[in-house]
């Protein structure tokens, strides 16, 4: 290369990904925990820190913010430096958002076992946390968007408009359904009030999904499946209409949670036309990702990190399938509050935003230390563990969801209830059995990973990464 | 005006700027731009020459 145009930034990247794996481990433990708690309550040892709702927040919060958050902090800084040909704008911001993001999750795991929580679901941490989660947000915000505009392609690639809109929204929705009335160092209460709080909070909630855990996700999809597979998407123009029409809908989805409650009736049903109209722009990124395979399926028999990218696209077309159908009414009125809606998340949490992060952790850690990966065959076991843990814990929810739902709304001719609230849970106890053992067969996945990439990076120098020199008309 | 008059401008407004971006999306005299940009993630070999052995099979 004739010209020095230095490195890129890849020390941030580095510490994320690993943290991906870190904080993957210790959420999806707890979660293992506390599913085994639900089979067998006596797990809870009497100890108020041990108790089901104290953890399933501490869970929720790893997972999501922990083990997601991290994946897309350093997929997103890869990411934006490889397809800008530019170093991060600022390595010091970048260092801050790296310890801040660790503190925040430190924090949380902290706070939540002690029972301090705002009580909003996904938005639990009071708000000396949320502050620093602000901090940091905007320090990403400058980095990634600064990044973008030193970049030395014109053309800003459609990874970035994924990446970008999730930094943004999720800006938006943590400010607003975060403001609060502190009344205390750990005390506060929530601006809103009644149903207003309710709407403001399910706007945030489920684009927490779509923003965090989809746009953000579909962001990491667009690069590296293309990579893994090395061949161009699908079709870049279906990437750019399904983009504006994620944005342009996701929105409005929030008030299907809120079904059969205090809120207007014609807000609940606008929510559930939204939620119906999302399974378009939603599939056109399945197929887009999918379809990039188009004439190269053989590649999916000998290479198992694209086995993973594929298969968390074929679960993202099947949970933002079974989501607009759960969102409508009747269809509600039977899911709501029972593990049906538990199995539906986990459809899209394991199946989707795990196994993507997974394929693409598989694809970059062992490039970030220049090293070839330690053992395809282990690849290919946590492939199969992993998948069969999913169909075990969704499998077992729906039967349990259904029985559920049907239970409670049985009645005798005389209208009174069939079977007590009890009996219900009592029927639950073998489906929750099955899937404790479908976590314990993903979360054995995780250490088969963290084990083979261990031995891939340990005493590896890491990779240096130079930028290239300009090229093409981009 | 009413409320429900600007909720309606606004819905209109923005349907007719979705189909305004599938139109531009589609017009064939992008193409061969979007087909270069679907190229950028390949623009540099970068550490791809590293992990060679991934693709054995070719």
């Amino acid at each position: 290369m004739a010209e020095n145009l230095g490195h890129y930034n890849h020390k941030v990247v580095r510490q994320f990904a690993v943290m991906t794996i870190v904080w993957g481990i210790v959420g999806m433990a707890v979660g293992v925990l506390i599913a085994a708690q639900l089979a067998w309550p006596a797990l809870n040892f009497d100890v108020p820190w041990l108790t089901y709702g104290r953890l399933r927040p501490l869970h929720t919060n790893a997972v999501i913010f922990a083990f997601g958050g991290s994946a897309l902090f350093a997929t997103s800084y890869f990411v934006v430096q490889r397809t800008c040909h530019a170093r991060l704008c600022n390595d010091a911001v970048a260092a801050f958002t790296f310890w801040g993001w660790q503190l925040v999750i430190l924090a949380a795991a902290i706070t939540l076992p002690l029972g301090l929580t705002q009580g909003k679901e996904y938005a639990e941490l009071e708000w000396p946390i949320d502050l620093l989660i602000t901090a940091v947000w905007l320090a990403y915000t400058y980095v990634f968007f600064g990044t973008i505009a030193q970049r030395r392609i014109r053309h800003i690639y459609v990874a970035n408009w994924f990446y970008g809109a999730f930094i943004i929204t999720v800006a938006l929705l943590h400010v607003v359904n975060s403001a609060a009335v502190p009344v205390g160092m750990f005390k506060s209460y929530s601006l809103y009030a009644g149903v207003q709080d309710a709407m403001v909070q399910w706007w945030y909630g489920h684009n927490a999904v779509g923003f965090f855990l989809t746009a953000g996700f579909l962001g990491m999809m667009y690069y590296f499946v293309p990579k893994q597979a090395e061949r161009p998407i699908y079709s870049y123009r279906l990437s750019v209409v399904h983009f504006w029409a994620l944005i342009f809908v996701y929105i409005w989805a929030g008030p299907h949670h809120l079904h059969y409650t205090a809120l207007p009736d014609w807000a609940q049903s606008l929510g559930m036309v939204m939620s119906l109209i999302l399974l378009a722009p939603s599939w056109g990124g399945m197929i887009n990702g999918i379809m990039t395979l188009s004439g190269a399926w053989e590649k999916l028999r000998t290479d198992p990190v694209l086995r993973f990218l594929i298969v968390s696209l074929s679960f993202y077309g099947m949970s933002t399938f079974e989501g607009p159908m759960m969102s409508i009414k009747t269809v509600n009125a039977l899911s709501h509050y029972t593990d049906w809606t538990i199995g539906h998340v986990h459809s899209g949490a394991l199946g989707w935003v795990a196994l993507v992060s997974i394929g693409t952790m598989y694809y970059l850690l062992p490039r970030l230390y220049g090293r070839e990966i330690h053992s395809k065959p282990l690849i290919e076991a946590h492939f199969w563990i992993a998948t069969l843990g999913i169909v075990l814990y969704i499998t077992s929810m729906w039967v349990a969801g259904i029985m559920q739902g049907l239970m409670w709304r049985a009645v005798n001719p005389d209208g009174t209830l069939i079977y007590s609230f009890v009996e219900s849970v009592q029927a639950m106890h073998p489906f929750y059995v099955i899937r404790l053992a479908g976590g314990v067969l993903f979360f054995t996945g995780m250490l088969i990973m963290a084990y083979n990439l261990w031995k891939t990076c340990v005493g590896a120098q890491p990779a240096a990464g130079p930028i290239p020199a300009p090229a093409g008309a981009l | 005006m009413g409320i429900g008059i600007v909720h309606g401008v606004w819905s209109l407004f923005i349907l007719l700027a979705f189909a305004g971006i599938v139109a531009w999306a589609w017009s064939g005299k992008r193409r061969h731009f979007f087909e270069e940009a679907g190229r950028i993630p390949f623009l540099a070999e970068d550490e791809d020459r590293v992990n060679r052995a991934d693709h054995d099979h070719e």
